[in-house]
């Protein structure tokens, strides 16, 4: 179990070195200089120039490279190009609005997912199988952000109960702050909780038709006291596996919400940034986000062995 | 699967007569087949042609001349749809090829090889794995610029590892079997075993992905041209109407709303038909369905 | 709910409601399409930096007014000399910086030494290159010599770019910006907004709002359902094309003003086949300037002929030079040796008029035979590629400075359009300051521009400003890229 720990955690660290080297590179060939946008079409060349040496433009490309890898080491992601401030503030600040959001999303999406899909798998073949799978396929099928565009009029414009976008700041009251991320979560959790619902359902189905269930219920166990307590509990792995992804997804996927709703969170940071060509930006909070994705994969690695013992000696 | 016998022995019509008898597969076989020919009608003929704009019949409700109204430079909506699903499907059928194309022989070869060649394929698949999908195709389209051709790239280099990973789980299934053993001891090359007899084996755990990545494709590239990196105008795209619609929801809601069902209803078609196909195809997971 | 306590609730909302009623609000949250990259406008050319900060916060020697007038600001009143070279600003006294440091002839010394200087990193700095020296004669009075007389030199002054700063918060000002003007900085939350408060103890006219919140909100689809949830009252400047969502909705004004931005589809004039004249008057007279303007901009937009804004008093109608005529486009091409038509491309920027005009555009080429490829690009790839390396072919913006129809002289200006005699024309007109011969210099500018056609010149864009029915004080146009808060108001 260790040994297998630690060969994940170093297999993960290689993947970090490897993917940093991946976005430096790929993000040193757009095409744009970064000063010369900072100063807009009228700027003279020599504005420009200093500009430039002022950013540390003009240094080789391994020393930046080396000196982005070093300060992403020391939570020193360097100065944004476009807002010259620190990309840590930047990152910081977005963080309190994207993580929130997602696991609220995720948390809502789990709540409604995992008792539907329990309850299809109950019923097997019958008509409310029939029906809330059939939900989970067309939930499955719409774009998040076609459907947050209809929840947006339905709920911001015609019955105003919450409001259309944007995001008043925590500092304005947790309630303010909470309604405004309710349409957004609502409008991610909705089809992921589509998709967890049929995984949900299908991996309690193996579960059910293995044969220590069987003989659980052969010994005259309560069929409810079977499926919650024993077949969940054994169908969590490819749960857990989907809700690691969804996560992953749920932090970085949320750039067209965020945009959909104009939430200031790391989605639409990194949208802007790509657009407004401030690099460093970038290049940090994909860095921030493939390390997370890393970690959330090794943290659904370290569940499985706790849901499942057998799997302690076995992997 | 159950038992060691070669798969390619099922002729075409008992498949046929099996898959036509899951509901499943049905539903989304004749919505499939609706969107398709829609798609290959719009070569032959659209109610007006999508790429004249004529300014002056801008935002017409739907009418009995123009069935879904007309949009801002007065293009008849239905047209739109049409030729876009032309675009939804060229760009996902291209980006399922791309991922079959590569990550297919990559993963039988992983799995023929193993060892070495093995662990290199699975630390490229973490690897692309841990960039987030949307941003990494965002990225990718932000770089050589946005275009139909870009977002195939974006969506299909995402495939690669999706197919690499299921063809590689297929074949490792299958090397111990018995009529991979005698076949190995006749003589014959791994590479000629893997297209002889392992690619036979898992063309329907292929054809199942294949599917679900096909309304994936259509998703994520409603997505791009949604955030105007996708199919380019003139060229309609779905993505693209929806993204033009937002600002004209609360006089034209008609504007958001047809091109939104044509998503929903083409990849609820896909994902009915993939579910149909593993039913059928994978006898395990019928009895779980 | 027996009587006394019905009659007791009704006083009670009567009270509330009346009390509201005495107090107008105070507060303002206004959108912005754009956020700022920083807050120091001497350092950025971003419109969307001034759109928050002038004369809000920060205040020049003089200021421009709601109809690009030339107004006295931090200088009360100045004297020019008879060779138009030596301008002597008499300024206001008891000014102080939101700092509390006091305002001074040296901090106006500082600013303009600052703006001109060789690592100066302001954008306009060519508008400072003019000026010779800056002496303090005394607390309250600056002579400033220029080495040649600049006709544009007071309205220069009152432009974002030559506002005054305090050498103690220059460099901070981008993060933190110290001003002189009537609001104060208060906080930003990048990303989402930017916060104004009223400063204690202003040197001008009192303002009527407390606090102030520009809010970024970066397209039209996020604006609409904002404003008409209420988050935001106010959209001084608004995509055209959402205006149909608002009109006819009482709780709200729509109003259509004017702008500096001549938007025009301009031609890359040394690359093959537009440094031809008769493929550039092809062009001109496949487009149906009506249908371009209808679909980019809902119809608001002002047709032109030449390079200058209706609103101008050197204004000259010169929209029928080239009308409307696929017949006519196609003899051109021919007499081009192109009767085949040709293919090219044309870069779009982000703005929906670049986005939504070149569709149009593209359509009607088409029908000459001229296919166009479309590339939208963002602002980056544009500055990059189109106006730094030309590499284009065709591309549409909107020039949104005021006065500048002398970028059509500019050597190496992205169009790459040469003409001597226009040439001679802007040199003159550089060095007159008499207003009826500056018009008759424009004039004859605008007709050499309207026949050369160096780029189609399509309409000028429209000021859309969307706000509460009952807000007041907002400009209707846009002389320059300004929100203006200084008389804005509610009223109750």
């Amino acid at each position: 179990m260790t040994a297998y720990l630690l060969k994940r955690l170093l297999i993960g660290l290689a993947t970090l070195v490897v993917a940093s080297l991946v976005v430096f590179g790929v993000l040193e060939i757009l095409p744009g200089d970064p000063a010369r946008l900072m100063l807009g079409f009228e700027a003279t060349e020599d504005a420009i120039q200093a500009l430039r040496v002022e950013m540390g433009l003009d240094q080789p490309l391994l020393w930046r490279y080396l000196d982005w890898v070093g300060g992403l080491l020391t939570l020193d992601f360097g100065r944004s190009y476009t807002y010259s401030v620190p990309v840590i503030d930047l990152v910081s600040e977005r963080v309190v609005v994207s993580l929130p959001l997602a696991l609220i999303a995720l948390t809502l999406s789990t709540a409604i997912a995992i008792p539907v899909g329990v309850f299809s798998a109950s019923r097997r073949g019958r008509p409310a199988d029939t029906i809330s799978m059939g939900a989970a396929q067309v939930g499955v099928a719409v774009p998040n952000f076609w459907f947050a565009l209809l929840l947006i009029y339905v709920f911001a414009v015609w019955l105003r109960l919450v409001p259309a976008g944007g995001f008043p700041g925590w500092s304005a009251g947790a309630w303010p702050a909470l309604k405004a991320l309710m349409l957004p979560a609502v409008a991610l959790a909705l089809p992921q909780a589509a998709i967890l619902a049929r995984v949900t359902r299908s991996a309690l189905l193996e579960v059910l038709g293995e044969d220590y269930i069987r003989t659980a219920r052969a010994k005259g166990m309560p069929r409810r006291t079977v499926l919650w307590r024993h077949a969940l509990r054994n169908a969590m792995i490819p749960v857990l596996t989907i809700l690691g992804l969804q996560f992953a997804f749920l932090l970085a996927g949320t750039i067209i919400i965020e945009n959909v709703f104009y939430l200031p969170g790391l989605g639409r940071l990194v949208f802007q940034a790509i657009t407004q060509r401030d690099l460093i930006v970038v290049e940090s909070v994909v860095m921030l986000l493939v390390a997370s994705v890393i970690v959330v994969n090794l943290l659904v690695d370290l569940s499985y062995a706790l849901v499942d013992p057998r799997l302690r000696v076995n992997r | 699967m159950t038992d060691s016998t070669d798969f390619r022995s099922e002729t075409f019509g008992s498949f046929a007569a099996k898959a036509f008898a899951n509901r499943s597969f049905l539903a989304g076989f004749v919505i499939t087949v609706l969107i398709a020919a829609m798609a290959l009608l719009s070569f032959l003929w659209t109610p007006y042609d999508v790429t004249r704009l004529i300014v002056a019949d801008r935002m017409q409700a739907p009418s009995a001349v123009h069935l879904f109204g007309t949009d801002h430079f007065g293009r008849d909506v239905l047209s739109m749809i049409m030729v876009g699903a032309r675009n939804s499907i060229a760009v996902a059928l291209v980006a399922v090829g791309i991922g079959m194309g590569i990550g297919v022989p990559l993963g039988c070869w992983a799995a023929a090889r193993g060892g070495l060649a093995d662990e290199i394929l699975m630390r490229f698949n973490d690897l692309v794995f841990a960039f987030p999908a949307l941003l990494s195709a965002i990225m990718i389209t932000a770089i050589f610029g946005p275009g139909a051709v870009n977002a195939i790239i974006a969506i299909g280099i995402f495939n690669i590892p999706v197919f690499a990973r299921v063809a590689r789980a297929g074949a490792l299934s299958l090397w111990p079997r018995e009529f991979i053993l005698a076949a190995r001891a006749a003589g014959k090359g791994k590479a000629l075993i893997t297209i002889e007899h392992i690619l036979p084996n898992i063309a329907n755990l292929l054809l199942v992905q294949g599917t679900i990545q096909f309304a994936l494709g259509i998703l994520a590239e409603a997505g791009l041209s949604y955030l105007g990196l996708g199919a380019q105008p003139p060229m309609p795209s779905w993505g693209r109407m929806l993204f033009d619609a937002q600002t004209r929801m609360i006089v034209a809601p008609y504007l958001a709303i047809f091109p939104g069902f044509a998503i929903v209803f083409t990849v609820l078609g896909l994902n009915l038909l993939g579910d149909g196909l593993s039913d059928v195809l994978d006898p395990k997971l019928r009895r779980q369905r | 709910m027996r009587a006394w306590q019905s009659i007791l609730a009704a006083t009670a909302v009567a009270l509330a409601s009346s009390t509201m009623a005495m107090a107008a609000r105070t507060d303002l949250v206004l959108g912005v399409p754009l956020e700022p990259p920083h807050l120091d406008p001497t350092a950025g050319a971003a419109a969307a930096i001034d759109e928050v900060l002038y004369t809000n916060v920060f205040e020049g020697l003089t200021r421009i007014g709601s109809k690009g007038e030339v107004l006295p600001a931090l200088a009360e009143s100045w004297t020019v000399s008879d060779d138009g070279k030596t301008y002597t600003f008499k300024l206001h006294t008891g000014v102080k910086f939101h700092d509390g440091s006091d305002f001074n002839a040296d901090d106006v010394k500082f600013s303009l030494d600052r703006a001109r200087a060789e690592n100066s990193t302001n954008a306009q700095k060519k508008l400072f290159a003019a000026i010779d020296t800056v002496e303090v004669v005394d607390p309250t009075t600056v002579k400033v010599s220029l080495k040649h007389p600049e006709g544009q030199f007071l309205y220069n002054m009152g432009i974002g770019d030559a506002i005054i700063v305090a050498p103690e918060s220059a460099e901070t000002n981008k993060e933190k910006p110290i001003g002189t003007g009537p609001f104060k900085f208060d906080s930003w939350a990048k990303g989402s907004s930017i916060k104004l408060s009223k400063t204690d103890g202003y040197w001008g006219d009192a303002v009527f709002l407390d606090k102030v919140e520009f809010r970024i909100v970066p397209d039209a689809a996020a604006a609409i359902p904002a404003l008409l949830s209420g988050d935001v009252q106010a959209f001084p400047f608004f995509q055209p094309d959402g205006v149909s969502q608002i009109e006819g909705d009482p709780r709200f004004k729509v109003v259509i003003g004017s702008t500096e931005g001549e938007t025009i589809l301009t031609m890359n004039n040394k690359k093959p086949p537009f440094d031809k004249l008769e493929v550039r008057q092809a062009i001109a007279s496949a487009i149906d300037r009506k249908a371009v303007i209808d679909a980019a901009s809902n119809g608001l937009g002002q047709p032109i002929g030449s390079f200058m804004s209706p609103a101008n008093p050197a204004y000259v109608d010169l929209t029928a030079t080239y009308p409307h005529d696929v017949a006519k486009a196609k003899e051109y091409l021919k007499a081009a040796g192109l009767e085949g038509g040709f293919s090219a491309t044309i870069k779009l920027p982000p703005p929906s008029y670049a986005r939504l005009g070149g569709e149009v555009i593209a359509s009607q080429l088409r029908e000459v035979g001229i296919n166009l490829e479309i590339i939208p690009v963002e602002w980056a790839d544009w500055l990059s590629k189109v106006f730094t390396d030309k590499d284009f072919d065709l591309t549409i913006v909107s020039h949104t400075e005021a006065n500048d129809i002398d970028i059509f002289s500019r050597p190496g200006y992205y169009f790459q359009y040469e003409n001597p005699e226009f040439n001679k024309l802007i040199e003159e007109l550089a060095v007159t300051n008499d207003e009826a011969k500056r018009n008759e210099l424009l004039g004859s500018a605008q007709k050499i521009l309207a026949q050369d056609v160096p780029a189609v010149f399509l309409y000028e864009l429209p000021k859309v400003g969307v706000w509460d029915a009952k807000l007041e004080g907002l400009w209707d146009n846009a002389p320059i890229q300004a929100n203006d808060l200084t008389k804005v108001k509610w009223l109750e």
